[in-house]
């Protein structure tokens, strides 16, 4: 016999209300007024249910890192974050770029049995630009990755990130682009702007990321593929992919919940949990990454999830790691932009937490619309709460910039493949295995 | 007063007279045959040193000692500072060895000020070069050789108003710079930059100073009363900034035939140590127009009053 549940009374993401009903891990039932025999009821008044989100941009740390964080705790963060999917980056060590790593790392994911734990593989053999990676063998692995990237570092030189667009069309992959021309951005250390020259911290400029986007999405035109720009920062950067979609590139656009809502003007601080890469940039730069997200020229919300041990960030600027959490986070930020702002509604929320990443992976039991017969992956958000950030959270690590900050809505139960792996906002001891 | 010196914006315009002025007390010390004021026996003054600096650290040093605090000199070059957490373990190492006061020199920017606020020590910090950001003192030691040279024997409680400043050489590296546009804003002095274009920053919009290109068009428009050049740095010049050291001395460099354009009374500063025959030529370093030596005489004053006023009577509990 397998658990029912039949959550009562929800708000849908169309605005409408509804009772679900999940049945092992399916949901069996939409619907007003069920009544469902032998289900455990659980009251959903007051709460938004939305597709479980899809996070294309987590750095788990493992295998290699965990002192940082492993693939059990960056999966319960994410469970805690409304999340049944993430997308694990490959900067671990030895680097995601053979079909052995990947499937560890998917093995890992299930064995922890939080959410669906789906690798990207490398572009090139070590992220190191020289040589492509195996794309082939972990297209065709078990973990049957199709999303490459060598995040971290930018695949720069154009001649492999033209073979790399090319050859994964063979599998319908995707090449995901870090953009920052490393020339430009040698010793970086913020944005370069008006705060870089009062703090006399070498500048990020715009530019370096703004040039290897024009540049890509030119070579995916060229050769006819598909491009996902990771992390876009900078207002030029919107200008750039909106005029590349105009024009009818297949490029795709991602934004991280800090660069919706943190600017450079807290690195004043010189406080290092603000030290991330790409750097927060200007008000101006926000506002236009905000637009472009509510507008659809930016098509996802991926976290960029970086945790990294204290000693990485309690220390000067220059010496402390890039990178900050965010999976406990994204959603309350994705609110403020969308919904508090009065700008957008429920359903573009879901697009970009959740429905759009899956479909840019090409996932398939992930990221489905709540409807009868769709894996019941769903995320249950309580829109009128209130919360002020901690450091405690479900992630080894605490470099997380909101501490102290208010933010709006809170995830209240998160439905992984019909399992509650958070039930009233607590984590639950086990996961689903 | 203040608790710490981390910036050449910390102090208010009467705050920093009050330093000048004291820094007048300190040279008649200076002057007098035992250079020795009783005022800070029993304190412990440690030159945190990241990074060689033996002129500002041997000016620290004689100020401390003039004052008659204990002084210890700890170089952490050559450690493992690149492994991030040095800062904090010697940080806590001297807070537990009862250091009053820390003075640090460090490549990183911000790193005097990660120190002050980061709880890991109590005693005050002097910023002594943090990186391409800030040099106070150095600002504090210029402002006090400038009204020096203008106001003389009548130069207590006097500000810089009416000064124009001409700083003139690597201005996106310098914490010279920086610390001298602050404290010659709150002075109430002009300060015009010259650079060539590569050595501005690329967004000077919160800069209260006019970003020139042309040194000779300034020494013209502007007829400064100041003319301060900054060292490059060995490492610009394989870096594209600027083609040939040659390119740079002739269109950057002060040398003597600018010397002749200056007015009789205005002054030539260099915070040392020099590249003569790159930015500054020997002829006008050795002009009596030039203050690089008093500027060096004034550092050790203006570091006693900065001691003093961090350290003389009890410490404030507020954080700066």
């Amino acid at each position: 016999m397998s658990t029912k549940f039949l959550f009562k009374n929800a708000q849908l993401q169309d605005g409408t209300f509804a009772d679900i009903e999940v049945t092992g891990d399916l949901i069996s039932a939409i619907g007003v007024g069920l009544l469902s025999e032998g289900a455990e009821v659980i009251d959903s008044t007051g709460l938004i249910a939305l597709p479980g989100f899809v996070d294309l941009h987590t750095h788990l740390r493992e295998p290699g890192f965990e002192q940082s964080e492993t693939v059990l705790t960056g999966t319960q963060a994410a469970a805690m974050g409304g999340y049944t999917a993430v997308h694990a980056m490959a900067n671990t060590s030895p680097v995601a770029d053979t079909a052995g790593v990947v499937e560890q790392v998917a093995a890992l994911g299930r064995e922890a049995g939080y959410v669906d734990v789906l690798p990207i593989g490398a572009v090139t053999v070590g992220l190191e630009g020289k040589q492509m990676a195996e794309l082939g063998a972990m297209a065709n692995s078990k973990a049957k990755v199709k999303v490459f990237s060598d995040d971290g570092k930018c695949v720069h030189d154009p001649v492999i990130m033209r073979r790399a667009l090319e050859y994964v069309k063979a599998f319908d992959g995707v090449i995901a682009q870090h953009a920052q021309e490393p020339r430009l951005t040698e010793g970086a250390q913020m944005n370069e702007g008006a705060v870089s020259a009062e703090l006399g911290l070498a500048g990020w400029p715009a530019v370096a990321e703004e040039s290897i986007i024009a540049r890509d999405v030119l070579l995916a035109e060229h050769v006819n593929s598909r491009v996902h720009i990771c992390h876009l920062s900078t207002a030029g950067s919107v200008e750039i992919v909106r005029w590349a979609k105009a024009r009818g590139i297949k490029v795709t656009a991602e934004v991280t919940p800090h660069h919706l809502l943190l600017t450079d003007e807290l690195v004043r601080s010189y406080n290092a949990v603000y030290k991330v890469n790409p750097p927060l940039r200007t008000q101006k730069d926000v506002l236009a990454l905000r637009e472009a997200l509510i507008d659809g020229t930016i098509d996802v919300i991926g976290t960029d999830h970086a945790p990294h041990p204290i000693e990485a960030k309690d220390c000067e600027w220059n010496a402390a790691a890039f990178g900050m959490l965010g999976l406990e986070t994204a959603a309350s930020i994705a609110q403020e932009v969308l919904i508090e702002s009065g700008k957008s509604n429920w359903a573009r929320f879901a697009e970009v937490m959740s429905t759009k990443p899956a479909e840019i992976a090409g996932d398939v039991e992930v990221g489905q619309e709540l409807e009868i017969g769709s894996v019941a992956n769903i995320a249950f958000i309580d829109p009128a709460a209130k919360r002020t950030i901690v450091a405690e959270s479900a992630s080894k690590s605490i470099n997380n910039p909101y501490v102290g900050m208010q933010l709006p809505g809170r995830v209240l139960h998160t439905v992984y493949r019909g399992y509650l792996t958070v039930r009233d906002g607590v984590l639950a001891s086990k996961g689903r295995n | 007063m203040i608790r710490n010196l981390l910036s050449g914006g910390d102090l208010s315009r009467d705050q920093a007279i009050e330093i000048l002025d004291v820094a007048e007390g300190m040279a008649n010390v200076n002057d007098r045959e035992i250079k020795k004021l009783p005022t800070l026996r029993g304190k412990t003054v440690v030159n945190l040193f990241f990074e060689d600096s033996t002129r500002t650290r041997i000016s620290f040093e004689l100020a401390a000692k003039r004052l008659s605090a204990d002084v210890i000199n700890f170089s952490a070059k050559g450690s493992s500072v690149s492994k991030g957490e040095s800062l904090k373990d010697t940080a806590q190492t001297l807070e537990a060895m009862g250091a009053d006061a820390v003075v640090i020199r460090h490549s990183a920017s911000g790193a005097a000020n990660v120190l002050a606020h980061s709880g890991w020590i109590n005693g005050a910090i002097v910023n002594a070069g943090d990186g391409t950001h800030e040099h106070p003192t150095q600002s504090l030691l210029d402002a006090f050789t400038m009204r020096k040279r203008f106001h003389g024997s009548a130069s207590q409680g006097k500000d810089l108003s009416g000064l124009k400043v001409a700083i003139v050489g690597d201005v996106l590296h310098s914490r010279v710079a920086r610390s001298n546009l602050l404290l010659l804003n709150t002075l109430g002095a002009e300060v015009h930059f010259v650079a060539p274009p590569t050595l501005l920053p690329a967004n000077a919009s919160n800069w209260n100073a006019t970003l020139n290109y042309s040194l000779d068009d300034v020494l013209a428009r502007e007829k400064p009363d100041v003319v301060m050049m900054l060292r490059v740095q060995a490492e610009r010049m394989n870096a594209s900034y600027f083609p040939t050291e040659r390119e740079y001395s002739r269109i950057w460099g002060f040398n003597a035939d600018r010397l002749k354009q200056l007015k009789p009374n205005a002054i030539l500063m260099h915070p040392g140590p020099m590249n003569r025959g790159l930015e500054i030529d020997a002829i006008s370093a050795d002009s009596p127009q030039s203050t690089v030596l008093e500027q060096v005489a004034n550092g050790v004053s203006v570091r006693m009053a900065v001691l003093y006023s961090l350290l003389s009577g009890e410490r404030a509990s507020d954080v700066n």
